[in-house]
C-alpha cells in the first residue's frame, strides 16, 4: 500500500463526519442560536432543532467517500428535497434570503470545525477533505437560494392576482348600465382581465350599456389601446354597447400619435357625460321633481 | 426545453370525429387549468384547422400533447394530412385570402388565437400545422 | 335524422342551437329556416346561441347566411346569447357577423326586432311625454 493510499484510508472524511454526528448537530445548533439574526419570532428553537436534525440525518446517511464533494449526486436527492422544502417554507414565512442561507452555511462551519479537530495531524489531508466538504455545501446553498426565490415568486404571483381582482370593480349604476372605473396602470394582462369581467357582468346583469372609465389611468400604450378597442368590439358583438370615458388629454395625444383609430368608439370626457349619454340611449331623461322642464340636470 | 407530459393521437376521417376531437381537447385544456377564454381560443383555432384538413385533404391525424416549458404548461397540437399541400404559404396566411368558398380566415385567424404557430407544406405530399397554446395565453 | 326545432312566436321564429352543427345539420337548418320564413311570412328570426361555447368561422358563415337569406325574404335576424369567451374569440379571429343583429337575450332580441319593423308599430315604444301636442 502506498503512503498516499494509507493516508486516504485513515482520513475518510465521510466516515469521520458520520461518527461525529451528535457533536456536529450541537455545534451547528450553537452557531445558529448564537447568530444575532436568528428569527425566534418566526420559528421556535425546537422546530429549528427538528429541521436541522432532519437535514443532518439525511446528509450523513448518504454521504460517502465518492460523493462527498458532489452536491449534485443522485445520492443526495433526498437531501435536496428536504433543503428545498425548508427553503420554500421559510420564503413563505417571511425569512430573508440571508437568514435562510445562513442555515446552510452555519452547517458548513460545524462540519469544517469537526474535520479540523479530527484530522489535526495532517494538514494536507485536512485541506483536501475541507475543500471537498466546502464544495458539497456550496452546491446545497445554491439549491437553497434558488428554491427560496421560487417560493417568493409564488407569493408575488398570488398577490398580483389578488390586486388585479380588487382593482377592477364593476358597478351597476342604473338598470341596464354598468360602470367600470379603472385605477392604476393598465397593462396588457390587466386589460384582458378587465375585458373578461366586463363581458361576464354584462351577461349576468343583462345590462345593455357598459361605461369603462379610465380617468384613473395615467398612460395607455398601443397594446392596451388595441385591447380596449377589442373590448368595445366584443361588447357590440354580443349586442350591448361600451362607452369609454375619462380619457386624459395626454392619452388622447398618445393615441393619435400612435395612429390608433378610435373613430368607431364612443368616447366621453367624463363618467358623468357618459352616463348622460347612456340615458339617452335608453330613452331616459332626468328631470327636477315638480317641474315640467325636460332639461337633463 | 419543451417536455412532453402526455400525448394522444387522433385520426380524423369524418365530421363526427371533429366533435370527439373537440371534446377530448377540452378535457385536456381543463385538466391543465386553462382559463375559459384561452380554452375557447384554442378549441376555435383547432376547429378551423381540422375543418381545413377535412375539406382539403379528406382527413388526417391530430397529435395532442400536454407540454411544459420551464414553469409554463400548455397544449401542443399537430395537424398532419396527406392532402394536396399549400403552394404559397405566405399568401394563405394573409387575411382575406381564400381558395375555397370560405372567407379565407382559417389560417391567419387561427394563428392570432394561439401562442405559437408553425406550418409546413409540400405540394402533392401534404401539410403539417403545429400550434401551441400556453395555459396563460 | 337530427333536426333543429324552429319555434314560432307570433311574427317571429325562434331557433335554439344547442349542439355542434356539422355540415349536413347546418345546411338543413338554413333551408328549414328559409322555408319557414317564407311559409309563415315571419318578419323576424331569433337565433339563440347561448349554449354554444365554440363559434368558428364555419358557424359564423352559417349565421351570416341565415341573415342574408332571411333579409331577402324581408325578415330581420337577431343572434342572441353570445357567450363572452365566444365574443372575445370572434374578435380575435377577425370574424365579422354581417347581415345579423345581436342582442343579449331573447327578450332584448324581440325588442330589437320590434324597432326594426314597420313604422306603425314604432310609436308603441315612445314614452307618453313625447306625445305630439
Amino acid at each position: 500500500m502506498t503512503k498516499k493510499q494509507s493516508i486516504v484510508m485513515k482520513y475518510d472524511a465521510s466516515k469521520i463526519l458520520q461518527r461525529k454526528k451528535k457533536s456536529i448537530l450541537e455545534e451547528w445548533m450553537k452557531n445558529q442560536l448564537a447568530d444575532e439574526t436568528l428569527r425566534e419570532d418566526l420559528m421556535s428553537n425546537e422546530d429549528l432543532r427538528e429541521q436541522s436534525t432532519e437535514l443532518l440525518d439525511s446528509l450523513l446517511k448518504t454521504i460517502n467517500d465518492n460523493n462527498i464533494d458532489n452536491g449534485e449526486s443522485a445520492d443526495f436527492e433526498n437531501v435536496s428535497e428536504i433543503l428545498s422544502g425548508i427553503s420554500i417554507s421559510r420564503a413563505r414565512q417571511g425569512f430573508t434570503p440571508k437568514e435562510t442561507g445562513l442555515f446552510v452555511l452555519s452547517l458548513k462551519d460545524a462540519l469544517l470545525q469537526t474535520l479540523r479537530s479530527e484530522i489535526s495531524d495532517n494538514p494536507e489531508a485536512l485541506y483536501d477533505s475541507s475543500m471537498r466538504v466546502n464544495k458539497l455545501i456550496d452546491t446545497f446553498s445554491v439549491v437553497t437560494f434558488e428554491t427560496f426565490i421560487k417560493g417568493r415568486e409564488e407569493v408575488i404571483l398570488r398577490q398580483t392576482d389578488e390586486i388585479t381582482e380588487i382593482s377592477t370593480p364593476v358597478i351597476r349604476v342604473w338598470d341596464g348600465i354598468l360602470a367600470l372605473p379603472i385605477i392604476g396602470t393598465l397593462d396588457s394582462a390587466r386589460t384582458q382581465v378587465v375585458m373578461e369581467n366586463l363581458l361576464q357582468e354584462i351577461v349576468s346583469s343583462g345590462s345593455g350599456i357598459a361605461i369603462l372609465d379610465i380617468s384613473g389611468v395615467p398612460a395607455v400604450d398601443s397594446l392596451v389601446a388595441q385591447h380596449l378597442i377589442k373590448t368595445v368590439s366584443a361588447t357590440r358583438l354580443m349586442g350591448a354597447e361600451c362607452i369609454i370615458s375619462g380619457i386624459r388629454p395626454e392619452i388622447a395625444q398618445t393615441v393619435v400619435h400612435l395612429g390608433i383609430d378610435l373613430s368607431n368608439i364612443i368616447t366621453k370626457a367624463s363618467l358623468a357625460s357618459a352616463l348622460r349619454y347612456a340615458f339617452t340611449l335608453l330613452h331616459l331623461e332626468v328631470r327636477k321633481v315638480g317641474s315640467k322642464d325636460k332639461t337633463l340636470i | 426545453m419543451i417536455v412532453v407530459l402526455n400525448k394522444e393521437n387522433m385520426l380524423i376521417v369524418k365530421e363526427q370525429d371533429v366533435v370527439l376531437f373537440r371534446n377530448r381537447l377540452k378535457e385536456y385544456a381543463v385538466k391543465i387549468g386553462m382559463g375559459l377564454v384561452n380554452q375557447t381560443k384554442l378549441i376555435t383555432a383547432a376547429s378551423e384547422l381540422v375543418r381545413n384538413m377535412i375539406k382539403y385533404a379528406s382527413g388526417g391525424h391530430i397529435l395532442i400533447e400536454v407540454i411544459s416549458k420551464g414553469r409554463e404548461n400548455g397544449i401542443r397540437l399537430t395537424f398532419k394530412d396527406q392532402g394536396p399541400g399549400i403552394p404559397d404559404i405566405p399568401l394563405a396566411m394573409k387575411d382575406g385570402f381564400s381558395t375555397g368558398k370560405s372567407l379565407g380566415l382559417g389560417l391567419p385567424g387561427a394563428r392570432r388565437l394561439v401562442s405559437e404557430f408553425d406550418i409546413k407544406s409540400i405540394v402533392g405530399e401534404g401539410t403539417t400545422v403545429s400550434i401551441i397554446k400556453w395555459k396563460n395565453g | 335524422m337530427d333536426k333543429i326545432p324552429i319555434l314560432r312566436m307570433g311574427r317571429f321564429l325562434l331557433v335554439t342551437i344547442q349542439v355542434d352543427l356539422y355540415d349536413r345539420l347546418a345546411l338543413n337548418l338554413e333551408s328549414d329556416l328559409v322555408q319557414m320564413v317564407s311559409k309563415t311570412g315571419a318578419s323576424g328570426v331569433l337565433i339563440d346561441i347561448s349554449a354554444l361555447s365554440i363559434v368558428d368561422s364555419f358557424m359564423g358563415r352559417i349565421l351570416g347566411n341565415i341573415g342574408s337569406m332571411a333579409k331577402i325574404l324581408d325578415a330581420e335576424t337577431v343572434v342572441v346569447g353570445m357567450q363572452p369567451a365566444v365574443a372575445i374569440t370572434l374578435i380575435e379571429l377577425g370574424l365579422e357577423l354581417k347581415g345579423v343583429h345581436t342582442a343579449l337575450n331573447v327578450e332584448k332580441g324581440m325588442e330589437l326586432l320590434h324597432t326594426k319593423m314597420a313604422p306603425i308599430e314604432e310609436s308603441e315604444e315612445e314614452t307618453s311625454d313625447s306625445r305630439v301636442e
